[in-house]
């Protein structure tokens, strides 16, 4: 806290003008107080002695010559153990803290401290006194939950430092010392578990980032094998409202082959926060056999509480990822829904009279998406381990129109696009990503020419679809209707998935690239098929098998069983591979 | 000590400003018009000068009337004294009793924590069947009732004011037609629902600031009733004009406008309305329902469209029915597994059926031959439609339901039906 005080001169919403002597910084945060409490603040405008701040809190009540104290920091995230599992608003304090204090509702001017202060952790050093480290090496561990939680030399600290003490294994508090470093000149500067970092400046403590090759895994078939995520990559899922954003991010972080979750709710429904709140600690995380929770940290900035700190959480958020992707781990971002947040910037740049770009958005509006989306990556650390922060946001055009500058903005920068549609979700389609519009650039985790010959019979089926619609069924010949029927049956087997059913929801890579290969049989063969109605009841039987198939367990006894069936019915329909179908299955090999 | 001013320096529309110091941002004055009393609310404080809008509107204020400004926020007396009474956007009596000033709340006071909410799981009846079988409301939940102009909405939300099962019905009217009120008012003591009933109303020659005030003030009651251990059900009509109002002040003001002239926080305006809804974890709750009129029935405006990302699904209002296809209440699956065993089973076919009714009716009028199956088809959507989807239907979900095994039994046979056979065993109809 510097001495540095400043005055109130005007408000306009949740902007106030503060008139300030000495020296203010840009994106400093200070404290308006009213009556006998003080409002968050952060300075976003500096013009001669007048410094504009935004408020995270309501104004009510503020009045011109009220006092001002600026702290000469900015907004930041407090770094260290005890981060997982806990539930954050958008400038990290602790929800269930806040509730305690001030009971049913978030009473402005109540802040608290991100992590637990008074809980012990079990410090082991990994360092020893005389070793040189950087900004990002580590000199300890403790155990947290599933995890090994590394205590990083400060991201803050410039240049190299020797070790000149440590803590002796034992159990520390997140402030208490537990090593001394000193500088080149010798200055001696104590650590603990804990320090704070700017959540609007990206951590750069990696030794190389490198390009994302390695898929991460959603479960969900149609991403999966047809338009990937990668670790350290970016996706973004735009759609109108109904269909499916939340429940496939919701989906996401349950089944996401990632060590850790974040989830950040921004300005979204307080009920989808507190469904995930009720549902997580009762599930399991397939990987550790933990609670899922364990894994999980929200960030719930809901759309009824103040919009300036609505722009804080999705920094807040990509902070803490890139914390934990020091530790070597793989970390999942996801942000529902960066509409509301770009809205954020949207009523700042209003209140500050900015001149506005396309549908009022301010004009930097690409400059901080593409800002945030590159804070995704997957890095080298100086101790030669790869860690990874993968983001995925969603996107909430205006009625659904993805020409909307947001949707625009953010379709430049990310590696993935999942465009939900209408049309499907109408049709209870799940998920209701369109595979005629979405793209990927990141590698899928079957073979990429199946998927691409499994994508072409979509593609033809589609247009034989519409053209059906004009001419009906009778002026189809039989081959485009039997290639519109494949398709048919590749949307219902493959790419629709039921969320609610354990096996079906949690499809492994093995398993697709398994399913896959019977797919490209099924659908690259030829059939002995008399007429449309026979052609329509082979493909509606053979449907039929092939869902109850995915309902079996991997590689289980029904499994088998299911498989048989759908063989002897291909047999029965006397299949003949194409060439093309040979050649792909035969290069498997 | 109230400070007085005597010299208003601009008047726009109905936004004046006046130099003054010492004001609070948001407080409340009271301007002294030729014309009566108005208040009028700080919206924008610039060094000295205070911007101020004025609840009775910018007509006949003169720059020499009196401002004294009050101190506090815009607040609303709370107690059981409320039940009954009808107020305007001000808070004073529409009704012929007496002013209330005791225990006063402020208004659009902060959100609830999230974690000190529960997950929403109690049904709220309606005696609607197309409501509760179809897409049944859930204590706590917010809906808005999409609809175009000319649709019996306020019709609808009387019925649902007299059958809800709510402990206290906060009514907010916002731009309302005089006769739309006093059809409320009639309803509502006729049904004998008023003694349970605040109602805060804004007609549509009433002032537009006052307009603006109308979801605050009712939700600010709700939420005080809610924490007394009271299911409360908030009906509002019709958030569009809330808008309008809203993007008439913006633009007053010469805010910014993003999309079609609405003020860029349109999302989080509204939000901060709905999100009021909320089930208390060891109190009350409160229900949401507003109407939202569909300008040119164009679910891209502006309007429906904010309110579709905020709420948990809609009703919409077509024809002078419940659409079952665009309506969608999406907690309906958090409470229609533990009604009776055969719910989910009969909405899911009886849906399935009516939308195979729709394609029937398209294909006869293209003039296509009709089948046995499509004569079946045919008489079982009018059956839906004259027994369950009609608005005036009253029947309990027990009723809705029986009703809706007797409309398959009249036209189908059992195993036409495509529900699981131990169901249809248990409830179809014997005669």
């Amino acid at each position: 806290m510097t001495e540095n005080k400043g005055k109130v001169v005007s408000i306009n919403g949740n902007l106030v003008s503060v008139r300030f002597d000495g020296s203010v910084s840009m994106n400093e945060i200070c404290y308006v107080n009213v009556d006998d409490k003080k409002l968050k603040s952060e300075v976003i405008r500096i013009r001669g002695d007048i410094a504009q701040i935004q408020v995270y809190e309501m104004t009510n009540g503020i009045k011109c010559g009220d006092d001002v104290d600026f702290t000469g920091d900015m907004l930041s995230a407090q770094l260290g153990p005890g981060l997982l599992g806990q539930v954050y608003d958008g400038l990290q304090n602790p929800l269930p803290v806040l509730a305690e204090q001030a009971g049913w509702f978030l009473e402005r001017g109540i802040y608290a401290d991100g992590l637990n202060a008074e809980k012990k952790w079990e410090f082991t050093p990994t360092a020893k006194v005389g070793d040189t480290l950087r900004a990002g090496e580590y000199f300890g561990t403790v155990p947290e939950g599933p995890f090994t939680h590394k205590i990083f030399v400060p991201f803050y600290l410039l240049g190299s430092y020797t070790i000149k003490s440590i803590a002796e294994k034992g159990e520390y508090t997140i402030s208490e010392t537990v090593a001394v470093l000193a500088d080149e000149r010798g200055r001696e500067i104590p650590v603990s578990m804990s320090f704070k970092w700017p959540v609007k400046r990206a951590v750069k403590c990696y030794s190389e980032r490198l390009a994302p090759v390695e898929t991460m895994e959603t479960k969900v078939r149609l991403i999966d094998s047809f338009f990937p995520v990668a670790k350290g990559g970016t996706y973004c899922t735009p759609g109108p409202f109904g269909a499916g954003k939340t429940v496939l991010q919701h989906t996401t972080s349950k089944y996401a082959d990632v060590d850790i979750v974040i989830i950040a709710a921004c300005g979204e429904r307080a009920g989808e926060v507190v469904e995930t709140l009720t549902e997580f600690p009762e599930l399991t995380d397939p990987k550790t056999g933990r609670s899922l929770m364990e894994r999980t940290i929200i960030i719930c900035n809901t759309s009824s509480m103040p919009v300036a700190s609505r722009e804080a959480s999705v920094y807040t958020s990509v902070t803490l990822a890139e914390y934990y992707r020091q530790m070597g781990l793989n970390v999942l971002l996801l942000a529902d829904s960066t509409s509301r947040w770009a809205q954020a910037l949207r009523e700042m740049s209003g209140r500050l009279e900015e001149i506005p770009g396309e549908e009022a958005f301010p004009a930097y509006l690409e400059s901080y998406i593409a800002a945030f989306y590159e804070r995704a990556g997957y890095v080298r650390l100086p101790d030669g381990s790869k860690g990874s922060v993968t983001i995925g946001g969603t996107v909430s055009p205006a009625g659904g129109n993805f020409e909307e500058p947001v949707t625009q903005a953010t379709l430049k920068v990310v590696g993935a696009f999942h465009g939900l549609s209408r049309e499907r979700s109408d049709a209870r389609k799940y998920p209701a990503i369109d595979p005629l519009i979405s793209w990927s650039k990141y590698k899928t985790v079957t073979d990429p020419a199946k998927s691409a010959f499994c994508k072409n019979i979509l593609l033809h089926g589609d247009e034989i679809g519409s053209m059906m619609k004009v001419v009906g069924e009778e002026g189809t010949s039989l081959e485009d209707y039997i290639v519109y029927l494949k398709s048919e049956m590749l949307d219902s087997v493959y790419l629709q998935q039921n969320s609610f059913d354990l096996i079906d929801a949690n499809s492994m890579k093995e398993r697709q690239r398994y399913v896959t290969d019977k797919l490209v049989c099924i659908l690259g063969s030829d059939y002995t098929l008399e007429d449309k109605d026979g052609a329509r009841s082979f493909f509606n039987r053979m449907r039929q098998k092939f869902i109850d198939w995915n309902y079996t367990e991997f590689m289980s006894d029904a499994f088998v069983k299911a498989e048989a069936e759908i063989d002897a019915m291909y047999a029965d329909g006397q299949g003949k591979a194409g060439r093309e179908a040979e050649k792909l299955l035969k290069d498997g090999e | 000590m109230n400070k007085v001013f005597n010299r208003i320096e601009s008047i726009t529309g109905n936004v004046i400003t006046v130099k003054a110091e010492g004001v609070r941002y948001n407080e409340l004055a009271q301007i002294n018009t030729r014309f009566g009393k108005s208040l009028a609310q700080v919206n924008k404080i610039d060094g000295d000068i205070v911007s101020l809008q004025v609840f009775a509107g910018g007509q006949g204020v003169s720059t020499g009337d009196e401002v004294r400004f009050l101190g506090h926020e815009m607040r609303v007396s709370f107690s059981e004294d409320l039940l009954g009474r009808i107020f305007n956007g001000s808070g004073e009596p529409r009704d012929r009793g007496p002013a209330l000033t005791d225990n006063m709340q402020s208004i659009g006071g902060p959100s609830v924590n999230p974690t000190k909410r529960i997950l929403a799981n109690r049904m709220m009846r309606t005696n609607i069947p197309m409501i509760d079988m179809f897409n049944t409301l859930v204590v706590s939940q917010k809906l808005p009732i999409f609809s175009i102009s000319g649709e019996p909405y306020n019709q609808l939300l009387a019925r649902i004011a007299l059958q809800a099962e709510a402990d206290v019905i906060v009514l907010g009217g916002m731009g309302l037609k005089y006769d739309d009120f006093l059809y409320f008012k009639e309803e509502l003591s006729n049904g004998g629902a008023l003694s349970k009933t605040v109602m805060f109303i804004h007609t549509a020659s009433d002032p537009t600031v006052e307009c603006m005030m109308i979801p605050d003030m009712s939700l600010a009651v709700a939420e005080q009733f809610a924490l007394q251990n009271k299911d409360v059900l908030v009906l509002l009509t019709d958030m569009t004009n809330f808008a309008d109002s809203m993007k008439e002040i913006a633009i007053t003001q010469e805010q910014v406008p993003s999309n079609r002239g609405y003020p860029g926080d349109l999302y989080s305006q509204l939000a901060s309305r709905y999100e009021k809804a909320v089930d208390f974890d060891s109190s009350g709750s409160v229900t949401v329902l507003a109407v939202t009129t569909m300008p040119g029935d164009d679910v891209t405006h502006p309007v429906p469209d904010n309110t579709g990302y905020i709420t948990e699904g809609q009703y919409y209002l077509k024809g002078g029915r419940i659409e079952p296809f665009g309506s969608l209440s999406r907690l309906k699956q958090n409470v229609n597994g533990k009604t009776r065993k055969d719910h989910r089973a009969l909405m899911d076919a009886m849906i399935r059926m009516y939308s195979s009714y729709k394609e029937t009716i398209e294909k006869k009028n293209m003039g296509f031959a009709m089948t046995r199956w499509d004569e079946k088809l045919l008489r079982y959507g009018e059956l839906f439609e004259d027994r369950l989807m009609d608005l005036s239907v009253n029947l309990t979900l027990e009723q809705s339901l029986d009703t809706g095994w007797q409309i398959l039994a009249e036209c189908f046979e059992k195993d036409e039906t495509g529900i699981k056979s131990d169901l249809t065993e248990e409830f179809w109809p014997v005669n």
